[in-house]
């Protein structure tokens, strides 16, 4: 799919540009204004988590689809000290340049799927989802038109 | 673009007008902890109706405001949280507390009111 957004992470601004990008391909796809909030709010922490202790890395939005809904997937790659122990860093109060310590936990309220990969010395993914489900109608008219 | 903050009789009143890096809300921070000293406000009213995200820094850094005022003698009231803004802020499950909220600026300003007239009358 042609609607892919990368974005590089380095500094205190490109936060927002990411959870303002991340909220403008939510709209696109159809999600509703809280779902989208929803959206760039966990953008906003990953890219804090980047920025904070890994000295920044790339954000990549694209839109998924399969058979009953569709969605965006958010994929936050750096390549920074890594995380030494991702059941800890995922509780509530872990860490505290990331606000409450909630960051990552909170991201992963905010989603429907979130995924953590850490290499000690090589750097971290994360990659989080947000569904939107169809309904008959819309599934109707897109088989119609080809594309179901 | 750092935050405007005006004055209006005993309280100050920043308005958000964007989308704010972490460090300007940091510098919104220190501003509001100097100008309270400055001005002697007894109330501040944060106005967040232009911020589309508050995630869990903003949150904290609203908190140390509203908290470090207090050291300071003021009470804090934040006005103007968007509707799908609260949602995600539940179901992030941010806890602002002790921050006292209202749903606009004017029913920010009567807040401070009732929180600052015991004191008036107390002659201080």
């Amino acid at each position: 799919m042609a609607d892919e957004i990368r974005i590089a992470i380095a500094v205190d601004p490109d936060m927002v540009k990411a959870r303002a990008e991340g909220r403008a391909l939510a709209a696109r796809l159809g999600f509703s204004r809280t779902d989208a909030t929803l959206v760039a709010t966990a953008i906003s922490e990953i890219a804090r988590n980047m920025v904070v202790h890994a000295d920044g890395g790339e954000i990549v939005m694209t839109p998924v689809y399969d058979d009953t809904r569709y969605g965006l997937v958010v994929v936050a790659r750096d390549s920074g000290p890594g995380i030494r122990d991702i059941p800890a860093a995922m509780q509530d109060g872990y860490g505290s340049s990331s606000g409450l310590g909630l960051g990552l936990p909170g991201a992963r309220r905010l989603m429907d799927e979130f995924r953590i990969e850490s290499e000690c010395g090589k750097g971290t993914t994360v990659t989080m989802k947000k569904w939107r489900v169809r309904d008959e109608l819309e599934r109707l008219r897109e088989q119609r038109s080809g594309r179901g | 673009m750092a935050v405007p903050i005006l004055k209006q009789g005993d309280y100050l009143i920043a308005s958000i007008q964007a989308a704010l890096t972490d460090s300007e809300v940091l510098g919104l921070r220190d501003d509001l902890a100097d100008q309270v000293g400055k001005f002697r406000s007894r109330g501040i009213v944060i106005d967040v109706t232009a911020l589309d995200v508050i995630d869990s820094f903003v949150a904290r850094s609203l908190r140390t405001i509203a908290l470090t005022a207090r050291l300071r003698g003021a009470e804090t009231v934040i006005v103007g949280i968007q509707p799908d803004v609260a949602v995600a802020m539940v179901q992030f499950e941010l806890n602002l507390e002790p921050l006292q909220t209202a749903l606009d600026l004017e029913e920010g300003i009567t807040v401070l009111q009732g929180a600052t007239r015991g004191v008036d009358e107390d002659g201080r």
